[in-house]
């Protein structure tokens, strides 16, 4: 049976369990008396047998989907005769993918060699197989898991808790999945990174100067240059992040501060939200813009005074990644400046200090903690930023600290690597997931250090 | 006191300070406000043209003859019909005096290349026509389309034409048969290599379904993950790994979870690429923590003692979060989902990693058909060198704006509307 | 307006006191000796709203050169508004109006032209509850100092710092520490450094508003120990919640309630025979 159907039959069995379970209570119930003299509310017997009998089906079901296929694919190639054997990895997943059709029906077995079609014929057997078994297994789970439910019926049989036992459970699983998330990603980068120093060695990755990833397409040619050394790449991310500071913790900073301290209550309220605007735009458009207006515009304007800007300049790219982060910076400041205590300012404006130098000398430094944490905050975000890069920064690594050259950044390799045409194993591809590491890691890094500083600082002026 | 002179002295240089660092703040936001107002005004001005296309009036005839079939009932017959020759013809009779296949090559080049379709599916929608003559609008080629406009506003951009197609469509301007019409292609077609044909219905379709699917698995997930964290986890050094977990999650650069989601959903799982289920799961793990970070704070906002009344009339634990804590956090909730779709809606990175990059010309049907979303669509648009796609990047982005801007409007009223003041 | 007013005696009949004999007769002046000769501030006929609602009634009143001024009166009387009139505090809130007249020596406080700033430069403020700067020691000591300019090298600044210090008596506690952060004091030390603080730009009045309110008995006693020093050289004006200290260390006490001033005396005369039965109702604990 089809899964998909066989997944609906099973929340209908579990349906039917539940209303099973109602009326079987309800029925103990009566010569008792009434509900009341059974331990929990009728739902919660229906509920206890539901989940008996949908929930370990249902779970089977799952796994079983997401495991059949490797494990008939192992099955298959760990047993292939001589003569078709795969010589390569790539060679590996191309048979294996013509196994797969041709067991599928989709390709053709005309002029296929003997042996292959008799593989394939064995791998839909086993497919029917795995279908049959699983549509068994559930079924006869689900049956006895209705069964159970119906049996435990009893007055004193606490459905409740064991319902409630189960739906913690769950929650925790739901709770838990934030963790797996994490690990999904650290091993997933990891793996294929490790993979990636089998071919170049770290060091030469961490600390090459020379970035051109250019590989070969099969295996036989031998000694095509591919270097990857990524610090051009981690000199453009940093001297655009650099631009992007530049102008996004003065601007940021700054309307914080004249938001929070000096400004009436009506520009609050309009200039607040209007600025938190920015922080709403996805990246995608602030690439657009800074690829067809603010890059041109800048090299016209270099023009004019005789620089050359080039049209995919760090500095167009910075300007607007900085405009984008402004709403970041300026509401983490804004939030640390009000909570500064009003008794400090008062202290300081009664010993007769102006507005600003009581800002300057007394606000900022008691926020600073909180202030430096969102800057730290905002550089990981600039660092981690894709789009604006990918439309409006370049693509040739070039070790420069001029913003008005192009340069390209660990977000567009990542992109342009995994973009292409290539095998998934092959270096150029595993690089990205190399690259992906670096990211993740220094973003990691920057974060964890923020929050860090925030803790071990706040104590200091309550 | 001999220190008031002193202090006299200082007044002035310090009252400058102040107003110097006043003037910095009102710079500071000026240039803040700005760059706002700069972004939309350019974006505006460019996409605003893409809502509108350049159309000429043609006398079309549904000659059986030159379409090649007798009837409109057989459906091989159809497809091989020459229908490309009815707006040819047509576009002989308005300039009968054109000559040689070199100009009346560049005469066909005035419609669309596709305007032999859009007369096939009138037809067939009026079968009636068929063998007679109609006046109609027929949509021009985009080079054509780029020059009107610009031409229309002062500044013509005659770069791709030629001195005579110039000439045309000057003779078609004093004879009133070129205007600009509203643009239906742009929301009711699919991606096109052609700009005048090309339209974002494919990629909002896709992106509906997506974000559907993403708002179906992170708020049930988040919501309860939520609930456990904050009723029922106990304050142990798990809990505190899974938080801290939650909170670097939040913070984790969105590409990263593109990396996740190629490596180890198609890699691994062989989900099919470019099908909004994928993007969909991606889009899930990326929006999770930020659901569970707001519904966290929304049952947080419940005061302890609902829970404690209901506790004390002998609820379980359960029951005092699902009849009165749930209910009660609920707008608070809703209102950070709204939030978390308007972010994964934007959201591009994680999506061109997972192949939803593809060029699709059909609207998607269901969650296994492969789909673009609005954000790629404008990606892959912005890469484009006809000038035609600026205008229609502008467009699309002025779309996505809007539902942007109606999501956010919307999560605002709705947690004015259901605060409550405790 | 340096003579002393006598107000019209009002005979108290002790036998019908009620609590609605304790309303205020609008058109009653001020009991006492709120006046005198030469004041170091003087206040005429002050007014001060918050929005639409009034919290000082026609106040006015005279602080002598060198004088500890107490102002006393129950909770919500309108004491500490009217304090911080007196340095322009008032002005860090939006809705708050100031009419009438209030001259420091003989300058208007409230004139158009008068630099806040100056104002508060030559009338410090002490609060109720200690709020030194997150700064070391000697930075919250130094910070007016700087700001205002005060001190032309390193060593002014050392001056300056430890001459305040041991007019606040803190000096021997903190000499070993003056690096550390103010905030690791305790309450009591952290006021004294308030007052230090204060002290450092030699202001000519220094105000303080219930500035024992949150500390323990000792070291009450030792703020009430040096507010009787420092009024050698410094005009002071208390408000304070308790009564006993107004007796300790005050030379006049003002007694306020409901935004009016209605009798100010010398301290020991309005707690042993004051003129006013109002007064006489909160001193004897009738309400308050």
């Amino acid at each position: 049976m089809e899964s998909s159907n066989l997944f609906l039959l099973m929340l209908t069995l579990g349906a039917v369990a539940f209303y099973i379970g109602r009326s079987r209570s309800l029925l103990v119930a009566k010569p008792l008396g009434g509900i009341r003299h059974l331990h929990s509310l009728p739902n919660y017997y229906g509920l206890n047998a539901l989940l008996w009998c949908a929930l370990p089906s249902l779970i089977i079901l799952v796994l079983w989907l997401i495991f059949d296929e490797p494990v008939i694919n192992s099955i298959i190639m760990g047993s292939l005769p001589a003569d078709i054997a795969p010589a390569s990895l790539a060679d590996y997943n191309l048979l294996l993918n013509k196994i797969s059709n041709l067991a599928d029906g989709i390709m053709s077995s005309k002029g296929q060699p003997a042996s292959l079609i008799a593989v394939a014929d064995s791998m839909a057997g086993l497919r029917v197989i795995s279908q049959w078994s699983l549509t068994a297994l559930c079924l006869i789970l689900a049956v006895i898991g209705l069964y159970w439910g119906w049996y435990k019926i009893a007055a004193e049989f606490r459905a409740r808790q064991s319902v409630e036992k189960v739906m913690e459970n769950l929650l925790l699983g739901c709770a838990c999945l934030a963790i797996f998330t994490t690990v999904g990603i650290v091993f997933s980068v990891l793996f294929e990174s490790i993979q990636f120093f089998r071919s170049v060695p770290f060091f030469d990755f961490v600390f090459g100067l020379d970035w051109s990833p250019q590989t070969a397409i099969r295996e036989d040619q031998v000694g095509s240059s591919g270097s990857f050394g990524a610090v051009p790449l981690f000199v453009g991310t940093l001297l655009i992040s650099a631009v992007a500071m530049f102008v996004a913790v003065p601007i940021g900073l700054m309307s914080a501060i004249y938001l929070a301290e000096y400004s009436g209550k009506t520009v609050r309220t309009y200039a607040k939200p209007a600025l938190e605007v920015l922080a709403g735009v996805p990246t995608v458009v602030y690439g657009f813009f800074a690829a067809l207006t603010v890059a041109p515009f800048l090299r016209d304007l270099g023009a004019d005074f005789g620089l050359t800007i080039s049209s995919e300049s760090a500095l167009a790219a910075g300007l607007v990644m900085g405009v984008m982060i402004i709403p970041f910076i300026s509401s983490l400041a804004d939030d640390v400046i009000t909570a500064v205590p009003q008794t400090m300012r008062d202290g300081s404006l009664a010993m007769g200090a102006t507005h600003s130098e009581t800002v300057r000398r007394v606000v900022i430094p008691a926020a600073l903690p909180g202030i430096v944490a969102g800057v730290m905050l905002a550089i990981s975000r600039a660092i981690g930023e894709t789009m604006i890069v990918v439309m409006a920064a370049g693509l040739a690594a070039k070790l420069t600290a001029n913003p008005l050259e192009s340069v390209t950044t660990v977000t567009v390799q990542i992109v342009t690597l995994l973009t292409g045409d290539q095998e998934f194993d092959s270096p150029k591809t595993l690089a990205a997931f190399a690259l992906g590491l670096m990211l993740f890691t220094v973003t990691l890094l920057l974060n964890i250090f923020a929050l860090h500083i925030v803790k071990k600082y706040r104590e200091q002026y309550e | 006191m001999d220190n008031l002179p002193k202090i006299k002295r200082s007044l002035k240089r310090r009252s400058r300070s102040e107003t110097r660092f006043r003037w910095y703040g009102r710079i500071a936001i000026i240039l803040g406000l700005a760059a706002v107002f700069t972004l939309f005004v350019d974006i505006i001005s460019k996409g605003h043209g893409a809502f509108k296309a350049t159309y000429i009036q043609l006398e079309v005839h549904y000659d059986p003859e030159v379409i090649g079939i007798n009837s409109l009932t057989d459906k091989s017959l159809l497809m091989q019909a020459n229908w490309d020759a009815v707006p040819k013809q047509a576009l002989r009779n308005s300039f009968s005096d054109v000559s040689g296949r070199r100009d009346k090559r560049k005469l066909y080049k005035l419609v669309s290349n596709g305007a032999g379709f859009d007369l096939k599916d009138r037809l067939l929608a009026n079968p009636d026509l068929f063998g007679k003559t109609e006046t109609r609008w027929i949509l021009v080629d985009d080079d054509i389309d780029t020059y009107y406009k610009s031409w229309l506003d002062g500044e013509p951009y005659a770069a791709r034409l030629s001195a005579k197609q110039v000439q045309w469509i000057d003779q078609l301007h004093q004879q009133g048969q070129i205007r600009l019409q509203l643009n239906t292609n742009l929301l009711t077609r699919g991606d096109s290599r052609e700009p005048e044909q090309a339209g974002i219905r494919g990629a909002v379709v896709g992106s509906l379904l997506t974000l559907l699917l993403t708002l179906m698995l992170s708020f049930p997930i988040g919501v309860a993950a939520a609930i456990y964290l904050e009723e029922f986890a106990a304050k142990n050094r798990f809990t505190d790994f899974i938080e801290v977990n939650i909170n670097n999650l939040a913070a984790v650069p969105s590409i990263i979870f593109g990396l996740l989601g190629l490596a180890v959903f198609i890699n691994f799982f062989h989900v099919p690429r470019s099908v909004p289920i994928v993007g969909g799961l991606v889009l899930t793990l990326m929006t999770l923590p930020t659901i569970i970070i707001t519904s966290r704070a929304a049952i947080k906002s419940v005061p302890p003692s609902i829970r404690e009344a209901a506790l004390g009339m002998g609820a379980s634990r359960y029951q005092v979060v699902i009849h009165h804590v749930l209910p009660l956090a609920l707008p608070g909730m809703l209102t950070g989902a709204i939030i978390g779709m308007a972010q994964a809606l934007g959201e591009t990175a994680p999506l061109l990693m997972i192949g939803m990059v593809a060029f699709i010309v059909d609207i998607p049907q269901g969650f296994t058909d492969p789909a673009t979303v609005l954000p790629v669509q404008i990606f892959l648009w912005a890469d484009s060198p006809e000038r035609a796609f600026i205008e229609k990047t502008s467009a699309a982005i002025m779309v996505l704006l809007s539902f942007l801007l109606i999501m956010n409007i919307s999560a605002v009223w709705l947690r004015k509307r259901l605060e409550r003041r405790w | 307006m340096s003579e002393a007013k006598t107000a019209p005696q009002k005979t108290i009949d002790v036998s019908s006191q009620s609590k609605q004999d304790l309303q205020v007769d609008v058109e009653q002046a001020t009991v006492g000796v709120p006046f005198c000769e030469n004041p170091k501030m003087s206040m005429r006929n002050v007014n001060v709203f918050y929005g639409d609602k009034q919290a000082i009634h026609d106040v006015s009143v005279d602080i002598a050169k060198n004088e500890v001024i107490a102002m006393i009166g129950p909770s919500g009387c309108g004491k500490s508004t009217f304090l911080r009139t007196l340095n322009r505090m008032n002005d860090t809130v939006d809705t708050c109006k100031v009419s009438g007249n209030i001259q420091l020596d003989s300058d208007d406080i409230y004139q158009k032209g008068l630099d806040v700033v100056e104002l508060r430069a030559r009338v410090g403020m002490v609060f109720q509850k200690p709020n030194p700067f997150p700064k070391s020691i000697f930075e919250n000591i130094a910070y007016g100092p700087k700001i205002h300019g005060l001190a032309d090298s390193r060593v002014d600044l050392d001056e300056i710092v430890e001459g305040s210090l041991k007019k606040a008596g803190l000096w021997a506690e903190v000499k070993e520490r003056l690096h550390q952060p103010g905030t690791g004091l305790s309450g009591g030390q952290q006021q004294r450094l308030c007052i230090a603080r204060a002290i450092a730009v030699s202001p000519e009045v220094i105000l303080m508003d219930e500035p024992c309110s949150a500390l323990d008995p000792i070291a009450t006693a030792k703020i009430e120990e040096l507010i009787e020093e420092l009024s050698q050289n410094f005009t002071i004006a208390i408000v304070t919640h308790s009564m006993q200290q107004a007796a300790r260390v005050s030379n006049r006490t003002a007694y306020f309630h409901l935004g009016k001033l209605i009798e100010v005396n010398p301290t020991e005369q309005v707690f042993t025979m004051p003129e006013h039965q109002l007064t006489e109702a909160y001193i004897t604990g009738r309400f308050g």
